[in-house]
């Protein structure tokens, strides 16, 4: 075991794949030489070689692109976007070719794929820099959506989908690259270290993909979110003492339904939450799918938390993102409904 | 209202409905005279190429010059054999979506040298991402015909289970990849596969082919800029038949003086071909094959022909060209082309043609009677319905098991 930041951990785990597996390579923009604006590719040129850690012209079509033909061709790449709000050059890549060619071949050729990026707000960095895209991508059949907490998570979960034999987009909360984020702007930075989840193991080990985690047991609401907001959900517990049940989803698809209903059926009360614009982000699915499921135990309605549907302000990032307070005030409203 | 003088210039193919095409202007480079540089030259090398045109067969369908490949009778017929037959199955493809057989179809018609003479101066080995309009590939490629026509009818046999819209082949056995419908996307992945090749370090040559109207879509761009930085074995193919559905290619090529030019910004050899040219379009591809091969890089070739027929069967070209264009074109016919030229050297005769056009005219009728069996896309039998749930992901999640027993099968 090791303390490591997010950072490190996601370091790590290309680390192990590269050594374990000549075909895992990785490229985007300034992540061959520097290692990555965010560094998480840092040392890989050096110790892997030009060829499989390398520099990318500044073109997010063309870096999903060659990542589709070099997964065809039975290699395993991992790409990096270098920020989710600049995935969209790359969409149709991604959409109509990455997601759909095991489908479109009838499995003759197979996407391996990690399209790895730092994603989410809490970091100043206005709206080109702080965008939750996920639900673009939830959207799509034949990729799935993974989205770690926790160092511990953020390697095992990238080994997982490394060894996926389909096409994963991976966003990185940057936010708790390093350290959790209780959803106060002006409160103290935290680190990893002393965070049980900052305990990584250096070697190989990987996390259940479809599979979320109660990180809280709690009776009174079921939490489900993930990325930066479990750790906000988890401060807003203790702060308000609302014995909250918070549900780290970390696969958004195919998403755990059955954690989720377990725990909704024992609490009746349930709030779903996410960074992204309100309006079809990936909570309206949650919601749809846990009242479905869960209707006849449901003593509230459920609770939305979401970023509003403007664009992601930079001033006013605080009143934007849905923070600590926001959390306890909709754990208060759902729980004192009868 | 549309105003007299238009406030910026939108350009306009020479020649509407109505008018009488003539090519005279159409200044183009005889064959025979443009010079073949060595596999290890520069975009430099190939300045005069990019806008002049790489011919071999002169106008007494005898090869000349630098890019006369020297091929083999036996070769030159098979090259014919292999056009002839994607011409005689367009045909009766197109016919039997007339007749409501398939869903849809699209023809090569006039442009067989593309696809045939390229496919056979790759080897078998090497990767294919071809467009729609490529089918010739998969004949030269020896592709069971049956299989073929299968899939266009999307019936139980369609080894894409009916996924695809017609002539959207995948053959990975014989190294075609899944053709997409989405314009230009398969030119980047190109670049993708064939860097794969060098990783795995194997001397497989990647080709890739889009039209001269997909040339404007970004993708086009980023794959030469990926293939000029990494300098990956691929040879990028445009198809310029003049036409993009309704659109002429000057609305993609604008002021360029021709679209291999292009490929000389990105640092590429790019030399414009005859794409009616069987002998030039074979030794054009065996030249960038050997180069790739050899390390040396990607390679853009132009190849310039015309699209005889209409752009899809839901596509009418009368709307918007005269009816003549085609046989004005001042290529001429790739298939009369090839044929005249094996006639030249008396290794062919008009006899010999007309049986062999029978004899894959009975093999195509023969082969649709074998297809047919199998059932149509009008009366089934079609794959399974259950199988719309397969091959989303490698392992199928709770949500497709739901949404399968929600439709009850
Ligand atoms: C991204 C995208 N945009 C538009 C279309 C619709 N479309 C299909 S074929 C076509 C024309 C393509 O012309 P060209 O590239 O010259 O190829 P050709 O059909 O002549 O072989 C268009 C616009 C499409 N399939 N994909
Ligand atoms: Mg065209």
């Amino acid at each position: 075991m090791a303390k490591m930041n997010m950072i490190q951990a996601l370091n790590s785990a290309l680390d192990v794949a590269m050594e374990n597996d000549p075909n895992v390579l990785c490229f985007g923009e300034d992540a061959g030489y520097f290692g990555g604006v965010f560094r998480v590719t840092a040392g890989l040129q050096k110790k892997y070689g030009l060829d499989r850690c390398f520099d990318a012209p500044i073109n997010e079509a063309a870096i999903a692109a060659m990542a589709v033909g070099m997964a065809a061709k039975g290699l395993r790449p991992v790409a990096e976007i270098q920020f989710a709000d600049y995935i969209f050059p790359a969409i149709d890549q991604i959409v109509s070719e990455m997601s759909r060619i095991r489908y479109r071949s009838a499995g003759q050729f197979t996407q391996p794929i990690v399209v790895r990026s730092p994603w989410g707000g809490g970091i100043r960095g206005g709206q080109t820099h702080s965008m939750s895209p996920e639900a673009f991508f939830t959207h799509v059949p034949g990729i799935k959506v993974v989205i770690p907490s926790n160092p511990y998570d953020a390697k095992g979960l990238l080994l997982a989908s490394i060894e996926s034999d389909d096409p994963i987009i991976f966003f990185e909360p940057k936010r708790i690259y390093n350290g959790p984020f209780d959803g106060q702007a002006d409160g103290a930075l935290q680190s990893w270290a002393n965070h049980p989840k900052g305990e990584v193991p250096e070697g190989h080990y990987t996390v259940d993909l479809n599979k979320a985690e109660v990180v809280r047991e709690g009776s009174a609401v079921t939490v489900v979110t993930y990325g930066t907001l479990v750790h906000v959900a988890l401060a807003a517990a203790e702060k308000s003492g609302i014995d909250a049940e918070v549900i780290d989803l970390k696969t958004l698809t195919p998403y755990d339904i059955e954690t989720i209903s377990d725990s909704v059926k024992k609490t009746g009360r349930c709030i779903v939450a996410n960074e992204a614009p309100r309006t079809s982000s990936f909570s309206a699915e949650l919601a749809a799918q846990i009242q479905e499921d869960c209707f006849w135990s449901l003593e509230a309605p459920i609770h939305r938390i979401a970023g509003w549907d403007t664009p992601y302000p930079h001033a006013h990032e605080w009143s934007y993102f849905p923070g600590q307070q926001r959390f306890i005030n909709a754990m208060k409203s759902v729980t004192e409904t009868v | 209202m549309a105003t007299s003088q238009p406030r910026y210039r939108v350009p306009a193919p020479k020649f509407r409905p109505g008018d009488e095409p003539d090519f005279s202007d159409l200044k183009l480079q005889p064959a025979g005279e443009a010079k073949r540089p060595g596999i290890d030259c520069s975009w430099k090398d190939t300045v005069d190429h990019a806008t002049g045109l790489v011919g071999a067969l002169d106008h007494n369908h005898q090869a000349v010059g630098e890019w006369n490949p020297e091929l083999d009778p036996d070769t030159l017929r098979e090259g014919l054999r292999h056009m002839v037959l994607t011409r005689v199955y367009d045909e009766r493809m197109q016919k039997l979506q007339r007749q409501g057989k398939m869903s849809f179809y699209m023809k090569s018609t006039g442009e067989e040298a593309v696809s045939v003479a390229a496919a056979m101066a790759l080897r078998d080995s090497d990767m294919v991402f071809p467009s729609y309009r490529q089918q010739g590939i998969l004949f030269a490629r020896g592709r069971d015909i049956v299989d073929m026509m299968c899939h266009c009818i999307s019936n139980s046999r369609d080894n894409l289970k009916g996924r695809q819209l017609p002539v959207h082949y995948t053959w990975a056995e014989g190294n075609f990849f899944s053709i997409s419908g989405n314009l230009g996307t398969q030119f980047p992945q190109a670049v993708g596969w064939a860097m794969g090749a060098r990783y795995k370090n194997e001397d497989q040559v990647t080709a890739s082919w889009i039209g001269d109207g997909t040339t404007a879509e970004g993708d086009f761009h980023g794959a030469l800029t990926l293939a000029s930085t990494y300098r990956a074995p691929v040879i990028f193919n445009v198809v310029n038949n003049q036409w993009a559905i309704s659109t002429f290619q000057g609305i993609a090529q604008g002021d360029a003086p021709s679209l291999a030019v292009k490929g000389l910004g990105y640092g590429l050899p790019s030399i414009r071909v005859d794409g009616n040219d069987f002998l030039a379009v074979y030794a054009a591809t065996k030249w960038a094959a050997d180069r790739a091969r050899a390390g040396h890089g990607a390679t853009l070739l132009e190849l310039y022909t015309y699209r005889a027929a209409a752009h899809s069967t839901s596509d009418d070209p009368s709307g918007y060209r005269p009816k003549e264009e085609a046989t004005k074109w001042p290529l001429g016919d790739p298939i009369e082309r090839l044929k005249n030229h094996l006639i030249g050297l008396e290794e062919w005769d008009e006899q010999r043609h007309e049986a062999m056009e029978a004899e894959l005219n009975d093999l195509v009728v023969k082969s649709y009677k074998e297809a047919e069996s199998y059932g149509t896309l009008h009366d089934g039998p079609l794959s399974p319905v259950p199988s719309i749930f397969e091959d989303v992901t490698a392992d199928t999640d709770w949500r497709l098991i739901r949404q399968r027993q929600d439709l009850g099968v």
